[in-house]
């Protein structure tokens, strides 16, 4: 059976969210499992982090060196492909940093890879069974994974929840086994995103607007229904990109994160970067012209309408 | 500089309504709308941007089948210098390791000094970029959103959680994956499209990339797509029904009652 390993994200020697979801995962794979986290970093951060790892994991890899201080994955990888055994399965978020280190570490690794996993059905002989999703969340798909010569698998963050299961693991020290971790990529500096004019995370009712808005002159049919409401416009990425509307109004894991008590989702198809940015269990409303949308999913109300239509005719109601 | 630009055709998911096949095999193919990846167009448009500032070119290249050759067109009527294609029936069921095999083959043909991705396509693995550049052995970063050429280097930015911007420099040879809103990538119309209707695309197939037999294709994918489903889901959304107005009225007594409404 092969070994299961799993990567800590941390930050400030706080473990994340994920560090908890792969845990569970890990035991999805296989219930009897002994599975390694692995923590890299430097210095008294990785020291706390390690600390918060061993809460979870049975046995903790600890990998401290300078030059892993702030998560460059060009380095991590480099590291990762000399610790971590032949044929085993590695898990990994499917975060930025995941999505920037992981592809390549399974080509180094010589390992089967497979990202972005939001289910997980056991293993059987050397064939993982996975849940992904494809176009944009409208199908799902069951994937088999040849983890014969190891695999490394990203995880989507939120799709496992933490069983609240404990430990009380030990902490190795792997630094020495690291090896050379020189890289052509040099990470220089966070630059943080910019405020805008609104605050979005503060509204208790956001009309937010995405692909379906269709174009930049219809923001205003948004922007009265709000008005009417007495709420905020906010939107999906793609509306931010197209520059109809400013950085600091879109929501999801790229964006802010925002709270309210009523999300009114208009022409938004529910991508889970998007969903990642509503926390608090809104009443989320969505109105779409497409039945069979994702959004409808994680919705409290649907309305199949064109927004175009609908929006006017319920400011005009409020009136 | 010589920059290489990989674009896939796939199903417009803003265009389409996707169904599955009822056998689970696949989705259902026949009526959908192909059009090029979301993110390779503004891979695209950044190469263009980049060759224009300090010279060179940008060729585009897919790996797909002879319909795959309107999405090179399309990106020539962009800017693109010279398109690409790897077609060959012994690609067929490459798993991501498969096309970044194939496309790694060609470009050792070549001498590109920046090879371009998009950061994801519409299986939403966001692999084939970071796979290619392991197996040439090049420097890699994802979800790039800024790019400047400073002399025999690039100063990249990064896009991390929370729309933050990680900076980095990253030396040549190397491979980025380019995220959505670092440029506005340029309209195509359809006179640009006829512009290089009649201009020739290569096509090169396993034979000529030197790519054995079984090395990619679906005999040698460690991923295999086993289905299609639809999941059991949770309650859903209560979906509101009857003429526009009533559901207007329904959602605003709703709204009241969860304090969306004065
Ligand atoms: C690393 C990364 C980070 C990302 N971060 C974010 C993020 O922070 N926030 C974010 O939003 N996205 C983010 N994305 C993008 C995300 O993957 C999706 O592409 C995006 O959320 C889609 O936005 P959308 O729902 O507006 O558009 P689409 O997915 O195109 O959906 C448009 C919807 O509108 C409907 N529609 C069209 N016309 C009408 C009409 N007239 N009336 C009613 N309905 C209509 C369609 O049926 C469809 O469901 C990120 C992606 C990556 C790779
Ligand atoms: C009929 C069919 C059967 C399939 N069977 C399998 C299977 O059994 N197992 C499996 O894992 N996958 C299978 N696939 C998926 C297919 O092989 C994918 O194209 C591959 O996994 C890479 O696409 P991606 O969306 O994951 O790319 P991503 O890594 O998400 O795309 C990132 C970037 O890589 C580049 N890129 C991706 N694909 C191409 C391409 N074809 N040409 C040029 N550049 C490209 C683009 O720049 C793109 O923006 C199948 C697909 C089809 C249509």
């Amino acid at each position: 059976m092969a070994q299961i390993f799993a990567y800590i994200a941390h930050k400030n020697g706080v473990v994340e969210d994920s560090a908890a979801e792969l845990a569970v995962a890990a035991k999805k794979i296989d219930a009897a499992a002994q599975v390694t986290a692995i923590v890299t970093g430097s210095g008294s951060t990785l020291d706390s982090a390690c600390q918060g790892a061993a809460k979870l994991y049975a046995q903790v890899w600890k990998v401290d060196n300078a030059a892993l201080a702030y998560p460059n994955g060009e380095v991590v990888r480099k590291a990762l492909a000399k610790i971590v055994p032949a044929g085993s399965i590695l898990l990994v978020p499917h975060d930025t940093f995941g999505m920037d280190m992981a592809p390549g570490l399974s080509i180094k690794l010589d390992a089967a890879y497979a990202a972005d996993i939001v289910g997980l059905d056991g293993l059987d002989g050397a064939t993982l069974k996975a849940v992904r999703q494809e176009f944009a969340g409208m199908a799902h798909t069951h994937v088999a994974i040849d983890t014969a010569k190891g695999a490394v698998l990203t995880l989507r963050p939120g799709s496992f929840q933490p069983d609240g299961a404990g430990a009380s693991g030990s902490v190795t020290d792997k630094s020495g086994d690291a090896g050379d971790l020189s890289a052509k990529r040099r990470f220089l500096q966070v630059v943080e995103a910019e405020t805008g004019d609104v605050d979005i995370t503060k509204a208790d009712v956001l009309v937010s607007v995405g692909r379906g808005i269709e174009d930049a002159e219809n923001i205003s049919i948004a922007q009265e229904l709000a008005d009417a409401m007495g709420a905020v416009v906010s939107c999906s990425r793609p509306i931010v990109d197209a520059k109809w509307l400013e950085k600091a109004r879109q929501v999801g894991t790229s964006g802010k994160t925002v709270k309210p008590k009523v999300y009114m989702a208009m022409g938004i198809s529910g991508s889970f970067q998007h969903l990642g940015g509503i926390k608090g269990s809104p009443f989320i409303v969505a109105v779409n012209k497409n039945p069979k949308a994702p959004i409808f999913q994680v919705a409290d109300v649907g309305i199949v309408e064109n927004i175009l239509e609908f929006m006017p005719a319920m400011t005009e109601k409020l009136g | 500089m010589e920059i290489l630009v990989c674009v896939k055709r796939v199903p417009d998911t803003a265009e389409n309504e996707i169904s599955i096949k009822g056998d689970g095999t696949d989705i259902e193919r026949d009526d959908l709308v192909y059009s090029v990846n979301e993110w390779d167009n503004y891979a695209t448009e950044e190469a263009i941007q980049i060759r224009d500032k300090v010279g060179g070119s940008v060729t585009v290249v897919t790996v797909g089948d002879s319909e795959s050759e309107e999405i090179l067109r399309r990106q020539m009527a962009m800017g693109a210098d010279k398109g690409i294609l790897l077609a060959d029936d012994a690609f067929e069921g490459s798993d991501g390791r498969g096309i970044a095999s194939i496309l790694k083959a060609e470009i050792q043909k070549g001498k590109y000094d920046l090879v371009l991705t998009g950061a994801q396509a519409d299986d939403g693995a966001a692999q084939v970029g970071g796979m290619l550049a392991a197996m040439l052995d090049w420097p890699y970063a994802s979800l790039v959103n800024k790019v400047d050429v400073e002399g025999g280097k690039l100063k990249i930015g990064r896009e991390i959680e929370g729309g933050n911007q990680e900076m980095n420099e990253i030396e040549l040879p190397c491979v980025l994956s380019i995220q959505t809103g670092i440029n506005e990538p340029r309209y195509v119309g359809i006179r640009g499209i006829r512009k290089v209707a009649s201009v020739e695309i290569p096509s090169h197939g396993a034979g000529d990339l030197g790519i054995a037999a079984g090395s990619v294709g679906a005999a040698a994918a460690k991923v295999k797509r086993a289905d299609y489903f639809t999941p059991e889901l949770g309650k859903g959304a209560e979906i509101l029904e009857g003429s526009m107005e009533e559901k207007i009225d329904k959602l605003i007594e709703l709204l009241k009652a969860k304090g969306g409404l004065k």
